[in-house]
């Protein structure tokens, strides 16, 4: 039985095992009439036994789910010949490849190589067996929790304590969850990136100039290794990241007073609703924007005033980002400013501040950690932006200071180097988690730094 | 001394001349920023519509055609390989010549044959084969013409061009100027658009496919992110102990809402299909990863909603004998509902204009077929965008648009929603 089938047959069990639950309960005590006599209600009876007739199997199904296919693939691997079992993971993936094709009828099973026929056999028969046993250990877990549960129904078991119990761990086991996230991102990222380390040193990944990660398919072919120096895609986000703060942080933090400081409530009413418009935008829109517009009108601009600007100049990709991030900087600037008590402005007035010099000198200064620590985060998503990069910026890694010129960053190799890529062990796949754990830990340090900057600020006024 | 006192107000005076400037000019500043602000979301939102408006409307052409056996190649063969294996472009291409006696040659014929999409034949291979008895017989059907004309008619490629530099030939537009003067080539609303899957050729491109893998995907979204990302927050705010374990997740929470996209889709790549082996580009894994993704926003706006509601009926509850459990299901949540609709709405908001991700798990391959179901290989809107973006014919700029069009409608109701319910249901405590 497929997985969903299976599951609704649980949902259908789950639900059986509450009406069982709850009439044995009710007829224990003869009715409705003897109620009183119930340690808790009749549905918690029922709840108590739909768990356990549903969570074990469920968790079964879950677990079981998640790792037949490696542990199919591993089995089925040992029928492999022997000489591709010695040969290396490499051929073992491209060997299972094959397997694949075979078993998705891309490729028919009398034309594939006698060992790839045998293995996809053996990963059919495997899969059958798999199945069936799933479906036997399921439907006895299922029917034989909720029997065991309904046994154990009487008038003095406290199954409301039962219940609620269970689903305080399970709420706590969803809010583990976000550790969990990050652990495997952590540890996923962590684990490529060591095999990439193994194949090319760590210091001319961190400060080698030169990155050219195409590896030849051919051993013997000109310039076979690749190289992987990442300084110019460290630069070349720097320098996007550089213009869209030069952009995102005046027009931010101006727009911010305006609406904060000056705007009437009407006038606040409309604009401000505008300007988050703009953090709603799909940043593939903007990559679109940058790629068909900005970029070329960039171009005609400079060829009008004699500069040569590149179709895909850093400057187009970095003034497109800072658009984006205008709304980012200007709203959590608004509530920092905000959140600053009128009685300091009423300081600054008293002593004859204009209304612009209570802002600069007084009001900004006391939102200033507040407004840090937005530009910080606002910095570090400019760092992970992709889809405007990937559409508006270049693909070669150059060394230039020039905002003209085409320039290339980590999140565009990341997705280079991944799309359209079927074999996984390359350096020039592993290279991309090693660029993925760069702008993991950086955006980590830099959301850290923000949110001790911002919390500190916060608590001072409250 | 009269004498220090004016200078003394000469000089105040003309520094709060230079001061007021100084106010006027921040003001200004200020109102600039927003204005400019405004202005360019009003221009993204010009341009896209000017240049994506086009793409509703496509060129149609009306042609004869006659089912004629010895054009087909059948011979009185009617068996199904022959049927499957007959020239039907040759039938548009006779209707043509049939029209215009100038396209003759191979050369003519091919240039005729351009000015049609070459759906046409796979229509006609379709009639042919539902019922075979009409070849022999004729009808007057309407095609998608080719993109070409399609640009052409909407006044994108210009006929004052040398003919070496456009991508119609002198021939071809005096053709399309007769179709048009009898009124068999026209602009028509492009269904084909919200009926079709992605297509190589621009006219035949829809949206179908990536509608439908939108939605799968944002339906295993929702699914997962919601009911964990609601019990997360209900244990974070009302069952969890004050120490350094919850502080650890808080803390977690907080910079996971801030890690870039991308690394999410790494996470995905290396552990859903490299580890656990799910299949590439299906809606599941992208529906996975988005769950990851969204699950730290609707976590933290749903513990907002949760803290505003006031303690008094906490202890309401409790006073009259609720379990805490029974106080949070029973009249902390519904209290809190319409807070963490908002924030779950805003979440698959996020989701649904989400793209770096989905590349890397495989959701960019080139896939015809409507999905029709959750491991079927598909993609997205916002990926169906990036794709068509990429493509290098012009014809599927205007396409690229209209598909942004579609994403930014469905953002907008999403969005909208998500408004509606705030000011219908918000309570002020």
């Amino acid at each position: 039985m497929s997985a969903s089938v299976l599951l609704l047959i649980l949902m259908g069990l789950m639900v059986a095992g509450y009406l069982i639950g709850r009439l044995r309960s009710l007829a224990m005590v003869g009715g409705a009439r003897g109620l009183r006599r119930l340690q808790s209600l009749p549905h918690y009876y029922g709840l108590y036994t739909a768990l356990w007739c549903g969570l074990p199997a469920l968790l079964v199904l879950v677990l079981w789910g998640a790792f037949q296919e490696p542990v199919l693939v591993q089995l089925a691997q040992r029928t492999a010949p022997v000489e591709v079992q010695e040969a290396g993971a490499v051929q073992m993936d491209l060997y299972m490849n094959d397997v694949r094709n075979v078993l998705s009828g891309s490729v028919a099973a009398a034309q594939a190589s006698p060992g790839v026929a045998a293995t996809a056999e053996r990963y059919r028969q495997l899969h059958g067996a798999a199945r069936l046993a799933l479906t036997v250990l399921l439907l006895c877990l299922a029917i034989g929790g909720l029997l065991w549960a309904r046994a154990r129904i009487d008038p003095q078991r406290r199954a409301r304590v039962a219940v609620e119990n269970t689903f305080q761990y399970l709420l706590l086991a969803c809010s583990m969850l976000a550790v969990f996230i990050t652990l495997g991102i952590f540890l996923s990222v962590v684990y490529e990136s060591v095999q990439f380390f193994r194949a090319v040193s760590p210091l001319e990944f961190l400060f080698g100039t030169n990155w050219s990660p195409q590896t030849a398919i051919r051993a013997d072919q000109v310039g076979s290794s690749g190289s992987f120096g990442a300084v110019p895609l460290f630069l070349g986000t720097a320098m996007i990241t550089g213009i869209a703060m030069l952009v995102a942080v005046p027009l931010g933090l101006f727009a911010a007073i305006y609406l904060a400081e000056y705007a009437g409530a009407k006038f606040r009413a409309w604009a401000k609703p505008m300007l988050e418009v703009l953090a709603g935008i799909p940043t593939v829109v903007y990559g679109f924007f940058a790629a068909l517009t900005m970029g070329p009108a960039l171009r005609n601009l400079g060829a009008t005033i004699g500069l040569d600007v590149a179709a895909e100049s850093a400057l187009a990709a970095g003034l497109v980002m800072g658009i984006m991030i205008i709304p980012f900087i200007s709203s959590l600037a608004d509530d920092m400013i905000t959140a600053v008590p009128q009685s300091l402005r009423d300081g600054a007035y008293a002593l004859g501040a204009t209304r612009s010099e209570a802002i600069r000198q007084v009001v900004l200064r006391a939102a200033l950690p507040g407004i840090v620590g937005g530009v910080l985060l606002a910095i570090s998503r400019a760092i992970g932006e992709t889809m405007i990069v990937v559409m508006a910026a270049g693909l070669a890694a150059k060394m230039t200071a020039n905002p003209f010129d085409a320039v290339t960053t980590v999140t565009v190799q990341i997705v280079t180097l991944l799309t359209g890529d079927q074999e996984f062990d390359g350096p020039k796949t592993l290279a991309a988690f090693a660029l993925g754990l760069m702008l993991f830990l950086l955006t980590l340090a830099l959301n850290v730094l923000a949110l001790r900057v911002v919390r500190k600020y916060r608590e001072q006024y409250e | 001394m009269s004498n220090s006192v004016q200078q003394t107000q000469a000089r105040v005076a003309a520094s709060l001349r230079r001061r007021y400037r100084a106010e006027r000019r921040f003001k200004l500043y200020g109102l600039l920023a927003v204005l400019l602000g405004v202005s360019f979301v009003l221009f993204l939102f010009g341009a896209i519509i000017a240049q994506g408006a086009a793409a509703f409307r496509q060129a149609q052409v009306t042609l004869d055609i006659q089912y004629n056996e010895d054009v087909l190649g059948l011979a009185g063969e009617r068996t199904p390989e022959a049927l499957a294996t007959a020239d039907y472009a040759a039938l548009v291409r006779e209707a043509l010549r049939a029209r215009f006696p100038d396209a003759q040659g191979r050369e003519g014929g091919r240039a005729a044959l351009r000015l049609v999409s070459n759906s046409a034949a796979h229509e006609l291979q379709r009639r042919v084969e539902v019922d075979p008895s009409r070849i022999g017989t004729g009808e007057r059907l309407t095609f998608l013409a080719g993109a070409d004309v399609d640009q052409f008619l909407k006044g994108k490629i210009d006929r004052t061009l040398p003919e070496d530099q456009r991508p119609l030939s002198d021939q071809q537009i005096a053709w399309i100027d007769a179709l048009r003067e009898d009124g068999a080539l026209r602009l028509a609303f492009n269904r084909g658009f919200f009926t079709n899957g992605d297509s190589r050729e621009p006219e035949q491109a829809g949206v179908l496919g990536a509608l439908a893998g939108s939605m799968y995907t944002l339906l295993v979204t929702l699914v997962l992110s919601f009911p964990i990302g609601v019990a997360a927050a209900a244990y974070l705010e009302e069952f969890a102990p004050r120490n350094r374990w919850t502080d650890l997740i808080e803390v977690n929470i907080n910079n996971l809402a801030a890690v870039p996209s991308i690394v999410f889709g790494l996470l995905g790549l290396a552990l859903f299909l490299n580890f656990f082996g799910l299949p590439r580009s299906a809606p599941l894994v992208g529906g996975l990863v988005l769950t990851l993704l969204t699950l730290p926003t609707i976590i933290i706006t749903s513990r907002a909603a949760i803290r505003a509601v006031p303690p008094s009926i906490r202890e309401a509850a409790l006073g009259m004998g609720a379990s805490n459990l029974q106080m949070v299901t029973d009249h902390v949540l519904p209290l809190a509902m319409p807070g963490i609709l908002t924030g779950a709405i805003i979440g698959l908001a996020r989701a649904l204009g989400e793209t770096a991700p989905l590349l890397m798990i495989g959701m960019v391959a080139f896939i015809v077929d409507v999905p029709r179901g959750f491991t079927d290989p598909s993609t997205v809107l916002p990926v169906q965008v990036f794709l068509w973006a990429d493509s290098p014919e012009r014809a599927f700029v205007e396409r690229t648009s209209a598909a942004i069009i579609v994403l930014l409608l469905f953002l907008l109701i999403v969005n909208a929603t998500a408004a509606v319910l705030r000011r219908r249901f918000e309570r002020r405590w």
